[in-house]
């Protein structure tokens, strides 16, 4: 390890870092612009120059790895006297706005400024203009104000995958810019914004709207995907003001995605409930909590007395705390009802009761970034878990591994993909049979694991595809550049996956083929606290309803603890038609919804910004946090309102005065730690038999959840909503069945499901399987039938 | 005269592969090639020629080529730079005119010394008939066998591809040329690491200019001590010098090195109308300004110009003013090149460059200010060996010399308001 030395301190470091990365660590600051620590080397700022003994010339500290017995002097006249000259480049051409900049107070030049520049310009020239881009609705530009950094460029290349800016013309006119009329839509647009060292890119939805210096920052998890990224939410007065990355490095590094970062419009809409409200014939009235609750409670009551407990029927988000899932499922257990679930989208229960745990990533989520082979079924993961897809990229990127996908659509992954399979939602698990069989038929396969004899004998009727040979040949180890003899193999399910009408097949078959190669094998959690609530057993009891089968047969009374039924459930016209018929919805909600409008009383309960709680990641991190602000008006954080309803209802152990005290119960006064590491667990009691189905001909809809679509939060921000990445209002079917409907792409058709209909454009997307048609879930299309189900795509007469 | 580069200029079709042929062409290389002659002895003879590159940085090309891995398991890469941009040169242009298959065989033995089997020759934007002429030749070349697979039946095997860019003249500094080539905007990379570990590609790489490779086969040919007895100790060889501005016959001259300055001068006709000498850019914009009765002292090697002259020799583009020079205009207008050329990259020459071209505008307009000229030389000296390429440098050099060898020009201009030589 070389031994170096700077400003007179001796330290060993480690072979072949940086300077800079070597004063980092000794905490000696270097100034720099251009250089992040998570990104590529540009050397172009020039701020960073040091100056090394044995060298004529100033050195740029970013690009000049260490060697042995290198002296280098950061605060020397010569190193400080390039560092000014540096300075006052580039503050000639800087505007002089601070004062109207929204990075002002946190703009790393105006403090540099501080430091290395002059109080006088010696600049009287004309100053350099830059004409002004517009990016798309989340960040503002200035791009005057551009010091030509190019950590933006880096960052959509490296990070995002997709190079969305670049650098055009030369000299002073070069500047930084879009594709000719595009926008940038990466899902990780946002942190640009971080990066940006001065205000050129900064938050569109902030805009103007406060000073760094008046907020105040208070730590939170993010409340969307499976990741439990860690946040900070920046209040002023009350209102979350901003979102924006805690460094995480195990978790989210120092990034974040746009849906946790600008999902805090949501919280700040019209839409928020801030006072109870119970229904009178036609009319909302305005009621306090007293009577409220106690309505709630005595229509409860009511309802055990006239039809009994099973009667009810309690949906939970599956983005609620742990705490509030507990305190639902203790009221239902309380009041003797079993029928409670958070797993609203899933279609395919036929695994309750087979699960030997907890299902969970099976991983860590740093141990992605190490795989060498990876088979991802069901899964749009950029939607799904935005900066998952990151660690996958890194895996195929910067590990060589070599990532295969069973799909029923196509995605762009914007990393190399070496086996991809497109094919209906039947064919995925045909296709998975196809490769189990191919694995368990591989030399090198030592069969550790007896298949039963149920599973050989459909496997002997399927004939296996050269690519379920190949993908199978590549989780062994060969490869298509060269072989590894003990590769390091994920197999994961996606959401989409979990939504799927046969999730038990494909579960049982993946859980078969990452045995028989000695995987890893992970279930990615939908939400923020799919995990969590499942620890905290927000879920039916043994042979009672299940979220599908609650609405299938209809309840008399439903409790709804932030759910919109038809957006959240996966049946939203079953979710809709259940809710209009039932006796009595009670519904605990953050917001006003439409689709509460066979509500009987709202109860104002607080978004993830003003409760404190806990979740449980997809890697099994629990992580509890408190309240970042205050709930609005008289919203009350869910397990408060969950412990007055259990009060109110007259049972026992309601007394909790804190959400800690919820917490120390979910995990019986256990070490949270101890209770994954006991109850994680993505093994099935018996493996499902598997079931080949010959062909369908009917069209069957392919229902994904949209990046911007998620949960009720989302879904009113309404930056995220005008974002390019937003895609909704549409069906798209592949060129051939087109085709063979009679159908033209561009033009609007009639899609039916379920006794609805709705016009939705038709686009052409030869990436779909073929006997599908993609609708998404939007608010034109959430009152559709199941996401899975049969459809009808019509021409318009 | 015309010794090397220029071997075929006074024969008849002059570019044709038959002339070439007709002075010995490609026979070095077939004789290297069938011989087996080792690498190491290839490289010795160019180190010995004492061939230092002709782009302008004068770097031993026997040391380069010998940076490169011998032991590497991969594609490498020769390339050709033609990319001449620079304001006075105009030398690399005549040997691809007049001379190109001296550079085909040039680097194919480069190729064949340095382990390469494929070659790129980027030719500036601005030269189409040039790059065409080019192409014809490289036709010639692979029809009568001497590119392409397994040449002269062994198992070496080595094709050229002619990459014509877009003139720009950041493009010529060799890593933007690299990028360029890889179908990015052309900007110079830092460095460490250099081409010969990760160039093109990411590969190993040896970027030459255009006159150093056509020296090559005269080198192998004869051998390097005879490629060094035409010039003098530590500058060897001929060199082509691309005389401009105020002579009567302005041109390429390949003489060898050494040859005294007022010797160049008359070759090409001397100052013209009978003026007397001003000034001498010896190298290319980039150099520094030498006045006259400094240059007529000067013999036109690296040494020389650079102890006597205080400029460096570059590429040998010579730049002669006469006495009616405005001193300050011609340096707007360099500064104003520099200012246009910059990529932009980096913080000290995409800022700098403008500035500077501004304050000496504005003396120029008759709007200096008395402390403009400290100004411009802090500025310069800023600059100066802080950006990542040598671009910066180029820029800084003219403001510095200008101002250095004629600031009673500038003082006059400031002061008065207009200009002390032509009024």
């Amino acid at each position: 390890m070389p031994q170096i030395e700077i400003d007179g301190i001796p330290v060993e470091v480690e072979h072949g870092i940086s300077i800079i990365e070597a004063a980092d660590k000794l905490g000696i600051p270097i100034p720099r612009f251009c250089y992040h620590k998570k990104l590529s080397v540009a050397a172009n700022c020039r701020m960073c120059l040091v100056q090394v003994e044995k060298f004529a010339k100033p050195l740029p500290a970013c690009a000049t790895p260490v060697s042995d017995g290198m002296k280098i002097f950061t605060r020397s006249k010569a190193a400080v006297e390039a560092q000014k000259s540096v300075m006052e480049f580039l503050l000639i051409n800087h505007p002089l706005d601070c004062p109207i900049c929204d990075q002002g107070g946190e703009c790393d030049l105006q403090d540099l400024a501080v430091a290395y520049g002059s109080t006088k310009s010696r600049y009287t020239e004309e100053k350099r203009v830059v004409v002004n881009k517009n990016i798309g609705p989340l960040i503002a530009t200035d791009m005057t104000r551009c010091i030509q950094c190019t950590r933006c460029v880096r960052f959509l290349k490296e990070v995002g995958g997709l190079m969305e800016l670049g650098m055009i013309n030369r000299t002073e006119h070069a500047e930084i810019t879009a594709y000719i009329g595009k926008s940038v839509e990466s899902e990780l647009s946002g942190n640009i914004i971080d990066l940006c060292p001065v205000g050129a890119l900064t938050s569109k939805p902030f805009r103007y709207s406060a000073r760094g210096w008046e907020l105040e920052r208070r730590p939170a998890i993010a409340p969307h995907d499976g990741l439990g990224s860690h946040i900070e939410v920046h209040v002023k007065n009350g209102r979350v003001m901003r979102v924006v990355p805690r460094e995480k490095e195990s978790i989210n590094e120092c990034w974040l995605s746009d849906r946790d970062r600008f999902s805090y419009e949501g919280v700040n809409s019209p839409d928020r409930l801030t006072k109870p409200l119970l229904r009178r014939g036609d009319q909302w009235v305005e009621t306090d909590w007293q009577s409220a609750l106690e309505f709630a409670a005595s229509r409860i009551k009511d309802t055990i007395a006239r039809h009994g407990p099973d009667q009810i029927g309690m949906l939970i988000s599956p983005h609620s705390t742990m705490e509030e899932g507990f305190l639902l499922k203790k009221i239902a257990k309380g009041i003797g009802c079993g029928n409670i679930d958070h797993r609203l989208r899933r279609s395919d229960y036929r695994l309750d009761g087979n699960f030997q745990g907890t299902p969970w990533l099976g991983c860590n989520l740093t141990d992605i970034n190490q795989l060498d082979r990876i088979l991802l079924i069901g899964s749009i993961l950029r939607n799904e878990h935005p900066l998952l897809a990151h660690r996958f990229r890194c895996a195929v990127k910067y590990n060589e591994a070599e990532l295969s996908l069973i799909n029923p659509l196509g995605q762009d992954f914007l990393a190399p993909v070496a086996h991809k399979v497109i094919t209906s939602p039947d064919g995925m698990v045909e296709m998975l049979l196809q490769v189990l069989k191919a694995v368990s038929t591989l030399e090198r396969r030592l069969l550790c694991l007896c298949l039963p004899p149920a599973l050989t004998r459909v496997m002997e009727t399927v004939e296996v595809s050269e690519t379920a040979r190949a993908i199978a040949a590549s989780l062994a180890g060969y490869g298509k550049t060269y072989d590894l003899i003990s590769p390091r193999v994920g197999v994961f399910l996606g959401n989409l996956a979990q939504h799927h009408p046969r999730y038990a097949e494909l579960y049982t078959l993946a859980e078969a083929i990452a045995s028989l190669n000695g995987a890893v094998f992970g279930v990615l959690s939908e939400t923020n606290n799919r995990v969590g609530l499942n620890l905290a057993r927000a879920m039916p009891r043994r042979g009672a309803l299940n979220a599908r089968t609650m609405l299938e047969q209809p309840r008399k009374t439903y409790v709804l603890f932030n759910v919109e039924p038809e957006f959240d459930c996966h049946n939203g016209k079953m979710a809709a038609d259940a809710m209009a018929a039932a006796e009595c919805v009670i519904a605990l909600t953050s917001y006003k919804s439409e689709a509460l409008r066979d509500a009987d009383v709202l109860l104002p309960i607080a978004p993830f910004t003003e409760t404190s709680g806990t979740y449980t990641s997809m890697e099994g991190r629990v992580q509890s946090f408190a309240a970042a602000n205050r709930p609005l008006g008289e919203c009350r954080p869910g397990w408060k309102v969950l412990r007055v309803l259990g009060n109110l209802l007259g049972l026992e152990g309601f007394d909790y005065e804190s959400s800690e005290q919820v917490k120390d119960e979910v995990f019986e006064g256990e070490a949270p730690s101890k209770v994954v590491w006991n109850r994680l667990n993505n093994n099935l009691r018996v493996l499902f038999d598997i079931e080949i189905r010959p062909p369908s001909m009917k069209l069957q809809r392919i229902g994904d959840i949209p990046l911007y679509q998620t949960d009720g939060t989302v879904r009113r921000a309404p930056s995220l909503q005008a974002a390019g990445k937003n895609c909704i209002g549409y069906v798209s079917m592949n060129g051939k069945d087109i085709q063979s409907a009679g159908l033209k792409p561009g033009t609007l058709v009639r899609v039916s499901q379920g006794g609805e209909s709705v016009e939705l454009p038709l686009r052409q997307d030869d990436r779909l399987a073929s006997g599908c048609a993609r609708v998404p879930l939007g608010p034109s299309t959430a009152r559709l039938g199941d996401l899975f189900g049969e459809i009808r795509v019509e021409a318009i007469r | 005269m015309n010794e090397v580069c220029f071997r075929t200029r006074h024969l008849p079709n002059p570019a044709s592969l038959e002339t070439y042929r007709s002075i010995g062409g490609y026979e070095t290389l077939k004789r290297l090639v069938t011989e087996k002659v080792p690498a190491a002895e290839i490289i010795n003879q160019v180190k010995l020629s004492g061939l230092r590159g002709r782009g302008g940085a004068g770097f031993p090309t026997g040391l380069k080529w010998s940076f490169m891995p011998r032991y590497y398991d991969g594609p490498k890469y020769v390339i050709c730079n033609t990319d001449e941009g620079e304001p006075g040169t105009f030398k690399d242009r005549d040997i691809i005119r007049y001379n190109p298959h001296q550079v085909i065989e040039g680097m194919a033995i480069a190729a064949y010394a340095m382990g390469a089997r494929v070659g790129y020759n980027y030719i500036h934007g601005e030269i189409w008939a040039e790059y065409l002429a080019f192409e014809r030749a490289l036709d010639e070349a692979r029809a009568a066998g001497f590119l392409g697979e397994h040449l002269f039946g062994t198992d070496f095997s080595f094709d050229i591809y002619a990459h014509h860019g877009y003139g720009a003249y950041i493009c010529g500094e060799e890593t933007a040329l690299i990028e360029s080539i890889e179908g990015k905007k052309g900007q110079p990379r830092f460095k460490p690491p250099f081409p010969a570990s990760y160039g093109l590609y990411g590969r190993p790489t040896n970027v030459n200019n255009t006159e150093s490779y056509a020296s090559i086969p005269y080198i192998l040919q004869y051998g390097g001590q005879a490629f060094q007895d035409l010039g003098v100790p530590g500058s060897g060889g001929t060199k082509i010098f691309s005389v401009s501005g105020h002579v009567e016959k302005p041109g390429n001259y390949e003489i060898g090195m050494g040859t005294p300055f007022p010797k160049l001068l008359e070759l090409a006709g001397g100052v013209w109308k009978g003026r007397k000498l001003k000034a001498v850019i010896p190298g290319g914009s980039s150099t520094a300004v030498v006045p006259g009765e400094i240059m007529m002292q000067c013999t036109m090697d690296y040494d020389s110009i650079a102890k006597v002259g205080g400029s460096s020799l570059g590429a040998g583009s010579v730049i002669v003013m006469d006495e009616t020079t405005d001193m300050v205009q011609v340096l707007n207008r360099l500064s104003y090149f520099y200012y246009e050329e910059s990529c932009g990259q980096c913080t000290p020459c995409r800022e700098g460059t403008g500035w500077l071209w501004r304050v000496v505008r504005r003396i120029a307009q008759g709007k200096g200010r008395p402390e403009d000229l400290d100004l411009l030389l802090d500025v310069s000296n800023n600059i100066s060996g802080r950006t990542i390429c040598a671009l910066g440098d180029a820029a800084a050099t003219p403001v510095i010399s200008f101002i250095k060898h004629f600031r009673p020009e500038f003082e006059y201009y400031i002061q008065h308001g207009r200009s002390m030589v032509t009024g």
